[in-house]
C-alpha cells in the first residue's frame, strides 16, 4: 500500500513519517500532483498558521488537488482545519471539503489558550478510526482554534466548550489532536486509518 | 479534562546525557534516545532536552542528528533547547522532528527573536525559559545558566515574553533548584496569574507532595524534574498514581 504524506513545509511532517515507520510502513513524502493522486491513502499533516499555510497550498496548486481526491485522506490538526469551510484564523476560506466552521477559542478568563496537552475524546461508537480506543484514553492536543460540532463530527472533546476532536465527511477523515504524538493510543488510530478506513 | 503534565528534563552534552543517570533496565544510560524511550513508556507526558555542549563547533548539526533519532524513537511530544540563537536554528530542529523549542538568554538579549519564532512557526512551539532568583523581596531574572543578573523582574519579563508571542513559560527558581525542598509555589502562582499561557514549573522537586502543591497551590500546568527521575527516586508511574489519588487530572500510565 502506498501512503503519501503531503509535503508542504508543515513543521511536523517528519514526526508523521516516523510514526508510520514505527508501524512498519514506509510512506512517500510528496507535493507532486501525480504522486498524490495515485497514492492509496493520503495524510495531510499540519502545524502553523492557517492563512499563510492556505496561501502556500495555493502557490503549489494543492488547493485544486486535495478537494478532488477520492481515496481516504487523513487531515491532522491544522490539516483538519484546512479541510473545513472557513477559519477565523486570518478570516479565510479553507478548502471547503467538510462543511463546518473553524473558530477561535473564547477567553473564559480561566482556561488557557492554546489548549495544550493530553485530553480525552468521546468517540462515535463503532467508527473504524477508533476501533479499540476507550473513553479513558488520552490524546495530545495543541491548538487555539477549533472546529465546531456538526454532522461530520465523529469524536468530541470538551475544553472551554465542546468541539470536534475528529471529523469524517465521505473519504475525508480528520483529527484535531496529533495521533503521531499521542503515544500508543495515537499509533492505534493511525493503524486504524491505514487498515480500516 | 485537560491533564497536568509531568516532564522529565535531560541534559545533553556532545550528544550524550550527562550527570550519572541510574535508570532501571537501561544498560547504556548515557544514550538519550534509549532514555527518552524508557521515559515515554513509563508515562512521561513530554520530554525536554537541554543541550549544554560548551563548544559551538558542530553543535547545531550534532543536535539536529540527535533530535532526528529521538523523534524516530518516541511517540510523545518533546522540546529542545540550548544555544538557540536564530530562526534558522529553530527551523533545523523542528524539521528534524522536535515539537517545540526553548530559548532563554537569547530571548532576553533579543525579545524580537520570540516574535520572529512565533510568526514563523506558531506560538505553540515557542517555550520561553526563565531562570530567576529571589533577592530580599524581588525576583530578578538571570541569564547564562544563572551567572548574569538582568534588569528584568520576573513578572515583567514573563508578561513581556507572552506579549512577544511565547506559547509557554518554563520557570526555574534558582533558590529552589537542586534543594529537593519543593517548588517555588507562591511565585509560580503569581506568574500563572500574570499571564494566560501555560506554565511549566521547574526546580526543587524532592517528594511526591511537592508535585501536588505546585500543580494546585502553584497553579502550574506542568511540573519538570531531572535527578529524582533519573535516579529512580520517584518513578513516574508511582508519581502519577499518587497525583491521581489526590484528585489531580493526570493521564494514567498503562
Amino acid at each position: 500500500m502506498n501512503i503519501t504524506i503531503i509535503d508542504y513545509n508543515a513543521g511536523n511532517t517528519q514526526s508523521v513519517v516516523f510514526a508510520l515507520e514505527r508501524l512498519g510502513i514506509k510512506p512517500t513524502l510528496s507535493r507532486d500532483k501525480t504522486t498524490i493522486e495515485q497514492a492509496d491513502k493520503i495524510i495531510f499533516p499540519g502545524v502553523g498558521e492557517a492563512s499563510s499555510t492556505m496561501q502556500f497550498l495555493k502557490e503549489l496548486g494543492l488547493d485544486q488537488i486535495i478537494p478532488n481526491l477520492k481515496q481516504p485522506v487523513l487531515g491532522i490538526c491544522l490539516g483538519m482545519q484546512l479541510l473545513c469551510k472557513q477559519s477565523e484564523e486570518g478570516n479565510i476560506d479553507c478548502l471547503g471539503i467538510i462543511p463546518q466552521l473553524v473558530k477561535q477559542f473564547p477567553n473564559n478568563g480561566q482556561d488557557k489558550v492554546p489548549h495544550m496537552g493530553w485530553n480525552t475524546l468521546t468517540t462515535k461508537s463503532d467508527h473504524p478510526l477508533f476501533r479499540g480506543i476507550n473513553p479513558k484514553d488520552y490524546v495530545y492536543y495543541v491548538h487555539s482554534y477549533y472546529a465546531e460540532l456538526g454532522e461530520a463530527t465523529i469524536a468530541q472533546t470538551d475544553y472551554i466548550l465542546p468541539f470536534s476532536a475528529a471529523l469524517q465527511y465521505n473519504n475525508f477523515y480528520a483529527t484535531q489532536f496529533h495521533p503521531e504524538k499521542s503515544g500508543d493510543v495515537g499509533s492505534k488510530i493511525l493503524k486504524n486509518f491505514i487498515e480500516l478506513c | 479534562m485537560l491533564t497536568k503534565r509531568i516532564i522529565p528534563c535531560l541534559d545533553i552534552k556532545d550528544g550524550r546525557t550527562v550527570k550519572g543517570i541510574n535508570f532501571k533496565d537501561l544498560r547504556d544510560a548515557g544514550n538519550p534516545v534509549d532514555l527518552a524511550k524508557a521515559y515515554s513508556q513509563e508515562g512521561a507526558d513530554e520530554l525536554i532536552f537541554l543541550d549544554i555542549t560548551a563548544s559551538h563547533e558542530n553543535r547545531r548539526q550534532l543536535l539536529a542528528k540527535l533530535v532526528r533519532e529521538i523523534a524516530r524513537g518516541i511517540n510523545i511530544p518533546f522540546t529542545v533547547g540550548g544555544g538557540i540563537q536564530s530562526v534558522k536554528d529553530v527551523d533545523i530542529l523542528l524539521h528534524a522532528g522536535a515539537d517545540k523549542i526553548t530559548i532563554n538568554s537569547a530571548a532576553v538579549r533579543n525579545p524580537k527573536l520570540i516574535e520572529d519564532l512565533a510568526k514563523n512557526f506558531g506560538s505553540q512551539c515557542v517555550v520561553v525559559a526563565i531562570d530567576a532568583k529571589q533577592i530580599e523581596q524581588d525576583w530578578t531574572v538571570f541569564l547564562s545558566g544563572g551567572r548574569v543578573a538582568t534588569d528584568w523582574t520576573l513578572l515583567d519579563w514573563a508578561k513581556e515574553a507572552e506579549n512577544c508571542g511565547a506559547g509557554e513559560i518554563m520557570f526555574t527558581s534558582m533558590n529552589h533548584d537542586g534543594t529537593k525542598n519543593g517548588f517555588a509555589d507562591q511565585i509560580t502562582a503569581a506568574i500563572a496569574k500574570a499571564v494566560s499561557i501555560p506554565i511549566i514549573a521547574s526546580g526543587g522537586a524532592g517528594k511526591l507532595e511537592h508535585f501536588k502543591t505546585v500543580l494546585t497551590t502553584g497553579k502550574a500546568d506542568a511540573a519538570l524534574a531531572a535527578s529524582i527521575f533519573h535516579f529512580g527516586e520517584i518513578p513516574i508511574p508511582k508519581l502519577k498514581q499518587y497525583l491521581q489519588e489526590q484528585q489531580i487530572p493526570i493521564r494514567p500510565v498503562y
